[in-house]
């Protein structure tokens, strides 16, 4: 047992009182990230070296030195008698794709490789000004586009601590390869389909996806800017809601940021389940996916291990007192992943746009003859190729003569999607649930390179989670078992706009009934 | 010979007088600011930043979407507008296209003949100016200090007939926009920028045939030349049985010629759809009625007013409502006189204005008052003072800030209408000069002025005009 097996709540609580030191918490991390990490991310990484196949690779950029003086002050100030933050001297790691003012910020794209932001974003300046010590940037799919973080540009791509030899799901890979590993105690994630559940869903943590606009994306390079939610990324659920507790709130800088108060998370933790109404959807226990031969859509039911994990965390409620809701409703979800497809394309294809080679980032070396050249060659060079896919679909369904057909239909499709919600949660419905329990994922942690190319079949990876984003409703993503390969099982509870406090609630009821659980005892191979 | 029509649609990106920028902090105007100097992380699109709309962007903009007769929509929306250029950091432009904020509206165009040219508008909304791009020594190089200044981009249906109606409309839009105080519609300083679109048709038709568009034309003057070098240049093409392109044209101010930019064949496509980083821009009725009960009487109806209730010819109510603070000026001296607004008018039309010009000043920022004004055209009439006396003690009160009345005071102004003190200068006058007094007296009756003159050199011309020729004549005469 080592510092970086105590939750965050506690390190900071013992940082405050003096029993502990932030320099000593930061060691303790650093020392975590030496044994288990292996080489960071980089440019053009040759083969993998069969120790790179053992090892996390979590982080892209370390910023030791950052991470140390915000410890120096934090131990001063509680030294002097100073009050400190809530995070005081708590380990982060965050998601590449945040712009930390004087750090590479590179999206994990050879296109920002080279870029070093002016400014911070505002969830990663709340964080250090609670007293959190940022380590560094961790690993991501190239520009947040995919579910195994594979697709970065910055190689190794990070490892699944459970076994290595799997994807920790993406984008927000590296944030949730880190803190199951005990590199970080908390990461900045963002999720903008599932990229914060689905990879702490397939690396055995905690995370969350506020409510659209809980959360400021003032620095947050966007992807789908409608659906994009930085979250956090924890051990277990009192972690996440002490730090989305320092997170959450409006920005001046962010007007999509609504400035509805931040309740208090950690105090209402513990107010149980009881009377809770909580319900289960045939429509999240099935996977539906898209025959490219005959272009019907597939449905199976989920796999065993997954339906079952579910059913238990239902019982579990249960016996703390939630009332159990069967067959709630919800038609729309199977249209999930098609809008999405066309929604978020048409946004990132337009957020891609800035990226052109001539203010910042990267551009071509090569001779150009125009200023179309210099576009062509720069944007052929510098993205990799998911962005590229993205941008090819996201221009064709947002062209006039297509955007009726696609965008225009996708966005009616999304409101459906939300009607859903609506529905199943309307005070004066039949169903009137409180949440809504489901698998976080359809399968658990894949191999690496299985399904990797296959983009269709990837962002499938999602379907379970992206309506939460469609509806702009909060997530929550808790370790739920683990299947008969030893891999962690993921459960979700979804709960209506700013009800994040149902989901910490219900979510650490769940945490307190499965205590002792013989698999919450199990720990990730690379710690083992 | 054919007779033909010219059709004319004009685009307009008006600059707001905003103290920052549209989504950002920036001050919005840095004219003559050397490049890259007024600029932060949002302006110039980096990674991650967002837009926060400035809500006096919003008043103003609804303003002159009031004074078009446009309906302020209570719900509009922020678009982006997709395109590739260097100088367009995000890589698009951050507008409003199918909700925007203004809908419908028009502008009356008082023609020369006294009638009223309706001119429509098709399109009203706010958006956000791009950079600048030059190229120099073979390399091309980019000022983004111009990114996110407030603009209203407005555009006109085909409704106007000739360049001078063209330019008639601009004129009257930049009036309407100082007025406002939305805009300094400074055009040398592309506060008010213009694009022209041009067609032909044959005399009696009704069809609209394929329009050229201008770009650049950046001043009445060019406006004008511009329209009819494109006008003739589509009769010789269509009179040689060729067919007018839709091309666009390049306005050459230093070459005084249009060059063409490129063919137009298809619309490019911007791929227009919802901005998600800005909500959509919700007012209140509230909100819009506080706005709108700023919103002044507007030019043409304080001109119909003041020909109405001061009995002015249209020329001086025209004059006189050409700027805002120069109409309140003339309302506060006519009320301050309380006599004939017309006399009031003629001292405006002359000598306020005069003064205006050589002082490179507005009638607001006068030291001399309104009621200045008032109080020395009264003393002309009370015959205090002469008519030339009255003329300088307007440029003296003007440059000491003292009263007309303790100016006349001071150096002793007043009218010498004094019989014994006026007889005494010319019994002097007469005795001075027997020559010219026997040569008038001998029928030189043109030497009448020059004792006039006279009598007023002695006077420091404050002598009574009136009551100094009756008693020259009388002195003259009596011999």
């Amino acid at each position: 047992m080592t510092l970086m097996d105590f939750s965050a709540f506690i390190v900071a609580q013992k940082v405050q009182n003096g029993e502990l030191t932030a320099v000593e918490v930061l060691e303790a991390a650093l020392e975590r990230i030496k044994a288990v990490d292996g080489v960071p991310g980089e440019l053009d990484y040759g083969e993998l070296t069969e120790e790179d196949r053992q090892k996390v690779h979590a982080f892209i950029t370390l910023t030791a030195d950052r991470a140390y003086e915000q410890a120096r002050k934090v131990d001063h100030q509680v030294k002097s008698g100073e009050t400190v933050g809530p995070l005081a001297g708590v380990p982060v790691s965050i998601k590449d794709i945040f712009c930390v003012k004087g750090t590479p910020s590179t999206a994990a794209s050879r296109m920002l490789a080279n870029f070093i932001a002016p400014y911070t974003a505002t969830p990663v300046e709340r964080l250090e000004a609670a007293g959190a010590l940022t380590l560094g940037k961790v690993n991501l799919d190239e520009y947040t586009y995919g579910s195994s973080t594979e697709s970065s540009a910055f190689q190794p791509s990070t490892r699944n601590p459970w076994d290595p030899g799997r994807v920790p799901g993406g984008s927000s890979g590296g944030s949730a390869a880190s803190v199951a590993a005990g590199e970080a105690l908390l990461s900045l994630g963002t999720d903008t389909a599932g990229s914060i559940r689905q990879p702490a869903a397939f690396c055995g943590v905690v995370g969350m996806k506020p409510t659209y606009g809980r959360v400021s994306r003032y620095g947050l390079i966007a992807f789908g800017s409608s659906l994009d939610c930085p979250g956090p990324v924890a051990r277990d659920v009192r972690d996440a809601a002490l730090m989305l507790s320092v997170m959450a709130g409006g920005d001046q800088r962010d007007s999509t940021a609504a400035a509805i108060p931040v309740p208090d998370y950690l105090a209402s933790l513990e107010g149980g389940v009881k009377g809770m109404r909580i319900g289960l959807s045939p429509e999240y226990m099935q996977i539906t996916i898209p025959n490219p031969e005959t272009g019907e859509v597939d449905i199976q039911p989920l796999p065993e291990e997954i339906r079952r994990a579910t059913l238990h965390a239902a019982e579990a409620l249960a016996k703390k007192g939630a009332e159990i809701v069967e067959n709630v409703p919800m038609p729309n979800t199977i249209y999930g992943i098609p809008a999405y497809f066309v929604i978020s394309r048409v946004e990132a294809a337009s957020n891609l746009h800035r990226f052109d080679g001539v203010k910042y980032g990267y551009r071509t070396d090569s001779d150009f003859e125009d200023l179309k050249e210099m576009y062509r060659k720069t944007r052929a060079e510098g993205f990799g190729l998911q962005p590229k896919l993205r941008i090819l679909m996201g221009m064709y369904v947002s062209a006039a003569q297509y955007s009726e057909q696609y965008y225009q239909r996708a966005l009616r499709v999304r409101s459906l999607i939300r009607s859903d919600f609506e529905a199943a949660f309307d005070p004066k419905g039949a169903t009137h649930l409180d949440a809504l329990l489901t698998p976080t994922t359809p399968t658990t942690a894949f191999r690496m390179v299985d399904i990797y190319g296959d983009t269709v079949l990837m962002q499938y990876a999602d379907q379970l989670t992206v309506p939460a984003n469609h509806a702009g409703i909060p997530g929550i993503s808790v370790p739920g078992g683990l299947d008969s390969d030893g891999l962690p099982i993921g459960i979700q509870l979804l709960a209506p706009d700013y009800h994040e406090t149902t989901l910490f609630q219900a979510g650490y009821a769940f945490e307190q009934a499965t205590l002792n659980a013989d698999w919450r005892k199990v720990k990730p191979e690379v710690l083992r | 010979m054919t007779e033909y029509e010219l059709i004319i649609g004009l685009e307009t990106h008006i600059q707001l007088n905003t103290n920052t920028k549209i989504f950002c902090g920036c001050k919005a105007d840095s004219w003559e600011q050397p490049p890259n100097t007024n600029i932060c992380p949002v302006c110039t699109g980096l990674p991650g930043v967002l837009p926060v709309l400035n809500e006096e962007v919003v008043k103003k903009g609804a303003l002159l979407a009031a004074a078009m007769h446009s309906d302020i929509r209570l719900t509009s929306h922020f678009d982006r507008k997709n395109y590739f250029y260097p100088d367009l950091p995000k890589g698009y432009q951050i507008s409003q296209f199918d909700m925007a904020l203004g809908k419908g509206g028009h502008l009356d165009l008082p023609m020369p003949d006294g009638s009223m040219r309706k001119v429509t508008i098709t399109k009203l909304h706010l958006e956000e100016d791009a950079g600048k791009t030059k190229y120099e020594h073979g390399q091309r190089y980019v000022d983004f200090n111009r990114c996110g200044v407030p603009l209203v981009e407005m555009v006109t249906g085909p409704d106007l007939r000739s360049a001078d109606e063209a330019a008639q409309y601009l004129i009257r839009l930049r009036q309407l926009l100082r007025w406002l105080g939305v805009s300094e519609a400074n055009m040398e300083k592309g506060h008010l920028r213009c694009d022209a679109n041009v067609s032909i048709r044959l005399m009696g038709e009704t069809i609209l045939n394929p329009k050229t568009e201008i770009k650049n034309v950046n001043s009445i003057e060019s406006v004008r030349t511009a329209i009819n070098k494109e006008f003739e240049r589509q009769v010789e093409v269509v009179e040689g049985g060729g067919r007018v392109e839709a091309w666009t044209l390049d306005w050459d101010e230093a070459a005084n010629r249009l060059t063409k930019m490129r063919s137009k064949e298809t619309e490019a496509d911007y791929r227009y759809f919802r901005e998600p980083d800005l909500l959509p821009l919700e007012l209140t009725e509230e909100w819009r009625e506080d706005v709108l009960s700023g919103l002044p009487e507007l030019p043409l109806e304080r001109r119909t007013r003041f020909m109405a209730d001061y009995s002015l010819p249209e020329y001086d109510a025209d004059i006189l409502t050409s700027d805002r603070p120069l109409s309140e000026y003339f309302e506060a001296a006519v009320s301050a006189y309380k006599g004939d607004p017309k006399v009031v008018s003629n001292w405006m039309m002359n000598e306020i204005l005069r003064m205006l010009n050589d002082l490179c000043l507005s009638a607001d920022e006068l030291v001399l008052a309104p009621e200045h004004l008032a109080a020395v055209i009264k003393m002309v009439d009370a015959g205090t003072i002469n008519n030339a006396t009255g003329k300088s003690l307007l440029v003296k009160v003007q440059q000491s800030g003292k009263t007309p009345e303790t100016i006349v005071k001071e150096e002793g102004l007043a009218q010498v209408s004094d019989d014994s003190a006026l007889l005494a200068v010319i019994d002097h006058l007469i005795a001075d000069n027997p020559d010219e007094v026997s040569s008038y007296r001998g029928g030189k009756e043109g030497l009448f002025g020059w004792f006039m003159g006279q009598v007023m050199r002695e006077t420091r011309g404050k002598a009574d005009p009136q009551l100094t020729r009756e008693l020259l004549q009388k002195a003259l005469k009596g011999g």
